[in-house]
């Protein structure tokens, strides 16, 4: 992006620049130009390659001590939390690392949509996001196998049971993916291997997804062009990096709270009982950060449909920049888009809220009504919302409404004459 | 070059595209199979077929719950008021219609897999709106002859190949 062609200063560095240009790369990360609007919520995708390390690192220390047999695999987590070095900082790290992770990717899925982020030319970015969060999903489920615990093996049974519902050849493809008539040995050792593998693919398309982010540049809070060449960009070094490692170790904090204080809490006390194929825990629900989908899955009395619409959800988004018609692209200019964005994110919570609570009686029809109105957000209210929504005039560059000290045009044209005394 | 029409007609070169594209197909083909088949239970798993289960101890209205290639099989003797609901039952009412006496060859002994048809949880014996089992995770009620009577599953609780050996042991598989 950097308008110049870069030289390295040194001899060495030129020679080697001009047979592999990783110097070049650099030079494109350090002075890449970022908006200088960007608030806190344009941190998150630091902290998310960070918790991606985190998860690479201490899942491959972890590897080195967990054996993946369903007569062993469940003493050999207990062996990791009371005999190896430090174990129980791996594993808490970990555990806690996958929530953490989610916390922070629904952040930055949720700042994407309040300020159109996923719009034009930002598609393919935000398509690249939903696979890394699909990704994610399978990641987390299957080393929550792992430890292979009541949750681990009933939430495998019941997961890999939806594919049951595929007319014809489900079954076939149950039996497959189980490697026998049940979840059993050769389940845990496919999972276990693919849970290995995940997060590299994750590592590729996250470099992906951050080459696509660099050929547009980021968005903005106010969501309207660069215009280039301008004032309204700085430096990426030092400008965002320091404000990314800031928004960083207040993230750590948070996790560290977690980690040392309540490592448990995100869990469930029935995955410290070993699998057992008879007994099912009387009350089964996934982790935190699945519980909307699930709330979805439970909503429809169909088998198949209800499978159906739990994927559905998640698919939706990858279309969403084609479902909102509207041009412009931050909230801060959709008075009516701003409360229907919220009225989505109050669904979405009270979809995890019903997610967690028995199927049945006022929650199943809650979730039933959070349904079908987080489809309609999707598909009618976006869709209509871009023909009739007036929205409000956009400032010229992301200069004026910065310098004037509010997003919002009228205050900042009104104060023009400030900017002209600050020139 | 020369004459534009050539180039339209499907000449030697197509053939030979396709053919090499197709042996291409089948030998890529032939290569993948054995890495998704892999996946697929292996011949320990399939050993494991059948198992017999000794019932004599087991009385009226008492069940027993045995494990049958890694799922569990539920053997309930059933009593004759249990009997008497299951076949009383109107075969129009049913979500997924069968006869009690399709399912349970020896009314007394309903032999059938402990799965429930949605999404594979070890439904609780004697609960449910309709004494027979219900599946705690997501509302599935059973009647006593294992068939869905209410909630999300689909179909009745599956019968698997079953006989018996002797009157006290019963083969499944």
């Amino acid at each position: 992006m950097s308008d110049h062609e870069y030289t390295p200063s040194s001899k060495f560095g030129k020679w080697f620049n001009d047979r592999l240009p990783l110097l070049t790369l650099a030079n494109h990360l350090t002075d890449y130009p970022t908006p200088k609007n960007l608030n806190y919520w344009w941190t998150f995708g630091g902290i998310l390659t960070f918790c991606l390390i985190t998860q690479i690192v201490t899942g491959l220390v972890l590897a080195m001590h967990y054996i993946a047999h369903a007569d062993m695999a469940f003493s050999s987590v207990e062996h990791i939390m009371r005999d190896v070095n430090y174990g129980w900082l791996l594993r808490y790290v970990h555990a806690n690392g996958a929530s953490m992770f989610f916390l922070a990717v629904y952040i930055h899925i949720f700042r994407s949509l309040f300020y159109g982020s996923y719009k034009s030319p930002r598609e393919i970015i935000w398509i690249l996001g939903i696979i890394i969060y699909l990704l994610m999903m399978a990641a987390a489920f299957m080393g929550y196998v792992l430890p292979w615990g009541q949750m681990s093996f009933w939430g495998a049974t019941v997961i890999t049971n939806l594919f049951s519902a595929i007319p014809l050849v489900g079954e076939s493809i149950t039996t497959w993916l189980w490697g026998g008539y049940s979840v059993d040995n050769p389940t845990l050792t496919r999972f276990f291997t693919l849970h290995y593998l995940i997060p590299f693919l994750i590592l590729g398309l996250v470099v992906l997804h951050i080459w696509a982010l660099h050929v547009p540049g980021n968005n903005n809070p106010v969501g309207i062009d660069i215009k280039k060449p301008s004032k309204d960009t700085v430096p990426f070094h030092p400008y965002i990096v320091i404000k990314d490692a800031f928004a960083l170790l207040m993230f750590c904090i948070v996790f560290a709270l977690f980690v040392f204080y309540q490592p448990n809490i995100l869990g469930h006390a029935d995955n410290y009982i070993e699998a057992d194929p008879l007994v099912t825990p009387a009350h089964i629900v996934p982790e935190w950060y699945l519980l909307p989908f699930y709330a979805i899955l439970r909503s429809v009395p169909d088998k198949l449909m209800g499978v159906v619409a739990m994927l559905s959800a998640i698919l939706i988004l990858a279309a969403l920049p084609w479902l909102d018609t509207s041009k412009v692209r931050s909230a801060v200019f959709r008075p009516l888009f701003r409360q229907f964005y919220w009225i989505l994110v109050a669904d979405v919570l009270i979809l995890g809220y019903v997610g967690a609570m028995p199927a049945e009686g006022l929650y199943l029809l809650i979730a039933r009504v959070a349904t079908a109105y987080y489809f309609a957000h999707f598909l009618i209210i976006l869709p209509v919302l871009g023909w009739k929504e007036k929205t409000t005039p956009l400032p010229l560059s992301i200069t004026e409404p910065v310098l004037g000290g509010s997003p919002n045009l009228a205050a900042a044209r009104s104060d023009e004459k400030i900017e002209k005394t600050i020139k | 070059m020369s004459d534009q029409k050539d180039e339209k007609k499907t000449n030697r070169r197509d053939f030979l595209f396709t053919a090499t594209a197709a042996a291409g197909a089948v030998g890529v083909g032939a290569a993948v199979w054995p890495l998704i088949d892999q996946m697929n239970p292996d011949a320990s798993v399939k050993a494991l077929a059948s198992t017999e289960v000794d019932v004599s101890s087991v009385q009226p209205g008492q069940s027993l719950t045995v494990l049958w290639r890694g799922k569990p099989v539920f053997i309930k003797r059933r009593t004759d008021d249990e009997i008497k609901k299951a076949r009383a039952v109107d075969i129009n009412d049913l979500k997924h219609p069968e006869k009690d006496e399709d399912r349970a060859k020896n009314p007394e002994w309903l032999v059938m897999l402990g799965i429930c048809t949605h999404l594979g949880c070890v439904p609780l014996t004697d609960k449910g709106d309709y004494d027979g089992w219900f599946c705690p995770c997501h509302g599935s009620h059973y009647d006593t002859s294992g068939r869905i009577r209410k909630g999300p599953a689909p179909t009745n609780m599956e019968i698997p190949k079953y006989e018996f050996v002797n009157t006290n042991t019963i083969k499944i598989g």
